[in-house]
């Protein structure tokens, strides 16, 4: 049985977003002046399979819907570093602190080159992962917390943070799904957690989230259920976005 | 920060710095002939070397890409690289190495392309500190003359173009590496750099050099085995 369509309501009511002040976390990038960042920086963190990408992908569209101009950053995407940053992690010839600077480097190039100038220019820029991703993944192989706070004291203070938090399990399957195969990475292999690849995932996964519920308490993330359906997500996200744009 | 000495390291590091035109790279290559015809266990260690980090640091420079935070960060990795794969495993292992330029430099530099000092300090905190730190103080003008003497093509992030110090390339060296010369003379006593003329000759500091080392390190704790 049809029922008659109603005629679309297309909407061109633009909201403009309230300016809210903006903080480094530490000394921040010299000369750059923060009253003129009337961006916001949005943030979403979570494991690979968490579906962070797939979130990042529509909230862009609906951003962009509602006449936000938007743009999308992520790890290991610097025009500086990024080919020999992969080039060291396909080899796994790198130590941990040299990684650890090679990813700071890789993150300040994206930060002065693609996000304040966007910033500046009024863009929502959406980030996938952030410098927690960064922090977790080297605390967890026993680096300095006091060391990579100062490093990262570069980093502004995003408008809002999204964690995704999913269980380890979740994530198998979804990777599974996805890729058929575990990242060597993403395992933890390196760590010699396990030298069964689903295991050393499974609680390389489990480190982080351990790793990442610390963070949260300083860094005051909004955690996000990760194991709702993708449009459950997505609707919580535009929701606190909404918020978020309003200033609150 | 410790030593390596006070780390409890069996080998030892001794590092020089100074400005382009000091002269420290002949006193260290000295150094390391000395000691390596004494049939001592020595490694020479350069600035710059390792080949990945280098792709991105070079394209960086050719391109001009990098701000203060990125050129401070990629030489971080760079030294990090050649700290953890290549100084420490020697130091654990013994041997006596020989560091053209060490952390000052960045610590020097970097300061005064505009990062906080407390900041680059503390990127680099992960590195122990050299037993011995020879500082060649130059004057000024006998480096520049040294270095701009031959009118070299002078790369754009070395003559400091990046400062905006002057839109003479040769101008804007003179001020940067002044600038350079003050923040290592800031360090001096903070760091404990033995300092040496180096407007001295070549073999007079040579002298001391070898001098200070022997005075400082128990050499023959050094040597090869025999085979």
């Amino acid at each position: 049985m049809k029922t008659a369509r109603k005629p679309k309501r297309i909407r061109s009511n633009i909201f403009v977003p309230t300016t809210s002040p903006k903080k480094w976390y530490g000394h921040g990038i010299p000369g750059v002046d923060l009253n003129r960042l009337t961006g916001k920086l949005i943030v979403v963190e979570g494991a690979d399979g968490s579906g962070r990408s797939t979130q990042i992908t529509r909230l862009r569209e609906s951003l962009e819907r509602n006449g936000h101009a938007t743009v999308q950053v992520g790890l290991k995407h610097s025009s500086l570093v990024s080919e020999e940053l992969e080039q060291a992690q396909q080899g796994n010839i790198l130590s941990r602190i040299t990684l650890s600077l090679f990813y700071a480097t890789d993150f300040a190039d994206q930060l002065e080159n693609v996000m304040l100038p966007a910033l500046k220019a009024g863009f929502i820029v959406l980030s996938d992962r952030y410098i927690y991703t960064l922090m977790a993944r080297d605390m967890v192989r026993g680096m300095d917390e006091g060391w990579l706070k100062n490093m990262y004291g570069i980093a502004l203070v995003p408008d809002a943070v999204f964690y995704l938090q999913t269980s380890p399990e979740n994530l198998v399957q979804r990777t599974f799904r996805k890729a058929h195969q575990l990242d060597y990475w993403e395992s933890g292999m390196d760590l010699g957690l396990s030298r069964d690849m689903f295991d050393s995932f499974v609680k390389y996964q489990s480190l982080m989230v351990a790793q990442f519920q610390r963070l949260q308490k300083t860094y005051g993330f909004r955690i996000i259920d990760g194991n709702q359906s993708v449009d459950g997500i997505q609707e919580e996200l535009r929701q606190d976005i909404e918020e978020v744009m309003k200033g609150h | 920060m410790k030593t390596f000495a006070e780390l409890g390291f069996p080998g030892r590091l001794i590092a020089v710095e100074g400005l382009d035109g000091s002269g420290k790279s002949t006193q260290i290559y000295l150094l390391k002939r000395w000691l390596e015809l004494e049939g001592l266990k020595v490694f020479f260690s350069e600035w710059n070397s390792s080949a990945l980090v280098k792709s991105a640091t070079s394209k960086g420079k050719k391109r001009e890409l990098l701000t203060p935070t990125t050129f401070s960060l990629i030489h971080a990795t760079d030294f990090a690289d050649r700290y953890e794969r290549q100084l420490v495993p020697l130091l654990r292992a013994g041997y006596i190495v020989l560091c053209d330029r060490y952390v000052f430099t960045a610590f020097a530099r970097d300061v005064v392309r505009g990062c906080p000092p407390k900041w680059v300090r503390g990127v680099y905190n992960f590195a122990a500190h050299p037993d011995i730190t020879f500082f060649f103080k130059s004057k000024l003008e006998v480096s520049l003359q040294r270095i701009l003497d031959g009118r070299p093509q002078l790369k754009y992030f070395e003559a400091g173009m990046d400062l905006h110090l002057s839109s003479d390339p040769y101008e804007s060296f003179r001020i940067f590496q002044g600038r350079i010369l003050e923040q290592y003379l800031a360090m001096s006593t903070e760091y404990n750099f033995v300092v040496i003329d180096a407007n001295e000759r070549v073999e007079t500091q040579q002298q001391i050099v070898r001098q200070l080392v022997q005075s400082k390190i128990e050499l023959g704790q050094f040597l090869h085995q025999p085979q």
